[in-house]
């Protein structure tokens, strides 16, 4: 527990003393929301209502699905799984550890966007509090899931950037984030769910409005894939610094998006 | 951080390890019997065998690609034989790689800390892995005090691998693997680092060194064994090793008339002989004939002596001379 704890504390230092992490996990959220937020509420005034929501969802995407995988490929390459292997720290701890101490970074950023949003662009403070900190919990792990697994398969770092864009593009653009659902054609609106971005803000917004998917399954899906990726992360973990070699199938992580699958053939 | 009282102590526990050696050098630490590996149809380790016993450092050395890595990281539990014995202390390091954490420490050749991590903090961080107190201590001893809050980034590669030379024996394994420990290291930090393997060695704690630097292995192992194309072409002392070869022993003189240069002598045991400025260099495969040979000489010629070295083939020479002939002495 102690070595847990530990090793806790070192990697949420890291996200504040590592000038990458600190980038992704705060500037460029906060900066972003700062910018475009109003912007955006003033091309679309219905914005403001879902101003904290979908700037909470892209501040996870930047942190978990942009910056989380990088420093994964970048410490198998340089050696330290292995040097971590050799002194007992477990495959868990490498794959859990920087998980959560992204989600405590993003549990401040989600605050400070919160109370800002509400005092300076009046964006209405969540309804239900149960169903936002739940959204964005699962959010937060569903996106941490996806964010090891890309870790762990890709090979190196020029691909990590390729995934990430692969899913935190499509979340911005038809996930629901800066264009509700509703406003997009219904097409669009399918392929949206594939994304996990798309079940959050569902849970986000469906306990106070009851439109859109069902917040059960969004739950339901999101939870699904959180743990399928964590299991997918640990099965495919290599310690070797070359991630091309004694590794098993990386085609199987596709099955992470399992859920996401089911729920847009099922339920759209 | 190196001064003449480190080479006081250097030599006393070099002297108290040569006790030790006959009391506990019995039973096997490390064993590792027809151990073979193979990548593919490139076999890396083809049968090696080779016992290492309490409070002995040895060397294992071979140019890159003779299976050295391998037969390290499948000491380490980082690689699965393919067949044959590799343990440690009776466990084998890949079934039961938690029981081996605690009993080996590595220092791996290109070590890998994250680039933030402060030096007090991988200290704390792998000590409290190993379930044991940060030995803030060692950190002092190895000269890293002044760098308790500098980031593993921002240290020299000396001080790296002094770093985590000191993260591999915070826990006092029994067993320590060094790989290229002293590469990149400035002069004081080598004699340093041997210092402490000594001190280790003296405390009973054997050492597995992997180099490329025959001074090092030749210095400090108590046995070699050498690896060419995943074999061992030659083992035992520094000592056996040397003098087993083809290579003469080097006999340098300078004299105060200087008679021998430009003569073209007869000496006994004598192979060659070349001269360089005011010295005579003879190689000679009987020393006990050619150096009285020499004196006898000079006595006549009512020539005196000036300086006389008589220099046996080093590690390097003979390792040179095995991996050369493709292990086929």
């Amino acid at each position: 527990m102690n070595a847990f704890l530990n090793h806790m504390s070192f990697e949420f230092r890291t996200g504040l003393r590592d000038k990458s992490l600190l980038l992704m996990n705060y500037l460029f959220p906060l900066i972003f929301y700062f910018v475009v937020g109003p912007i955006m509420a003033k091309l679309n005034p219905s914005f403001k209502d879902t101003m904290i929501p979908s700037m909470v969802v892209f501040a996870i995407l930047s942190s978990m699905v942009l910056s989380l995988p990088n420093p994964l490929v970048a410490a198998r390459e340089s050696g330290i799984f292995r040097s971590f292997r050799i002194n007992g720290v477990p495959a868990s701890s490498i794959l859990f550890i920087p998980a959560l101490t992204a989600v405590l970074h993003m549990v401040v950023v989600a605050t400070i966007i919160t109370v800002t949003a509400h005092l300076f662009f009046n964006s209405p403070l969540p309804t239900d509090w149960f169903s936002f900190v739940l959204a964005f919990f699962l959010m937060s792990f569903a996106s941490a899931g996806i964010g090891v697994l890309i870790g762990i398969i890709s090979s190196n770092s020029r691909i990590t950037i390729l995934w990430s864009q692969a899913i935190f593009l499509p979340s911005m653009m038809i996930g629901g984030l800066m264009i509700p659902a509703s406003m997009l054609p219904s097409g669009l609106q399918k392929v949206g769910m594939l994304l996990p971005s798309t079940y959050a803000l569902s849970i986000f917004r469906g306990f106070a409005e009851n439109g859109g998917i069902s917040p059960i399954w969004s739950i339901v899906i999101l939870s699904a894939g959180t743990l399928l990726s964590f299991l997918l992360s640990g099965y495919l973990f290599n310690w070797n610094n070359i991630n091309v070699s004694r590794r098993k199938n990386p085609i199987l992580a596709v099955l992470a998006f399992l859920p996401y699958i089911l729920g847009f053939a099922l339920l759209s | 951080m190196y001064n003449e009282r480190d080479v006081g102590i250097y030599g006393e526990v070099k002297r108290q390890c040569v006790n030790m050696k006959g009391d506990i050098m019995t039973n096997p630490v490390v064993k590792v019997e027809d151990f073979h590996k193979v990548y593919g149809n490139f076999i890396a380790v083809d049968g090696i065998s080779f016992e290492v016993h309490s409070g002995e450092i040895f060397g294992l050395l071979g140019p890159n690609g003779a299976g050295k890595t391998s037969t390290l990281e499948s000491l380490e539990g980082l690689r699965s034989p393919d067949s044959g014995i590799v343990q440690i202390m009776g466990i084998d390091p890949t079934r039961e790689s938690r029981k081996i954490r605690n009993i080996i420490g590595v220092q791996l050749q290109s070590s890998g800390l994250p680039g933030s991590m402060r030096v007090d903090e991988a200290m704390k961080f792998f000590s409290a892995y190993h379930r044991v107190a940060p030995r803030y201590d060692l950190l002092e001893r190895i000269g890293l005090a002044e760098k308790m809050s500098t980031q593993y980034q921002m240290l020299s590669t000396g001080q790296q691998r002094r770093l985590t030379l000191a993260l591999a024996i915070a826990h006092n394994p029994p067993v320590v693997f060094l790989d290229e420990p002293t590469a990149g290291l400035d002069v004081h930090s080598r004699v340093e680092l041997h210092c402490l393997m000594d001190e280790l060695r003296a405390a009973g704690t054997t050492i597995i060194l992997a180099t490329h630097d025959m001074a090092e292995a030749e210095k400090m192992a108590d046995r070699i064994a050498i690896l060419l194309s995943g074999k061992i072409v030659a083992s035992g002392t520094p000592r056996e090793l040397t003098v087993t070869g083809a290579q003469c022993t080097k006999i340098t003189v300078s004299t105060e008339r200087s008679s021998l240069l430009n003569t073209r002598l007869q000496l006994p045991g004598v192979i060659e002989q070349v001269s360089k400025e005011e010295y005579i260099v003879y190689y000679s495969n009987d020393i006990n004939l050619t150096v009285p040979a020499i004196i006898s000489y000079l006595v006549d010629q009512g020539d005196s002596l000036v300086d006389l070295r008589v220099e046996r083939p080093s590690l390097e020479e003979r390792f040179l001379e095995i991996t050369k002939a493709g292990g086929a002495i």
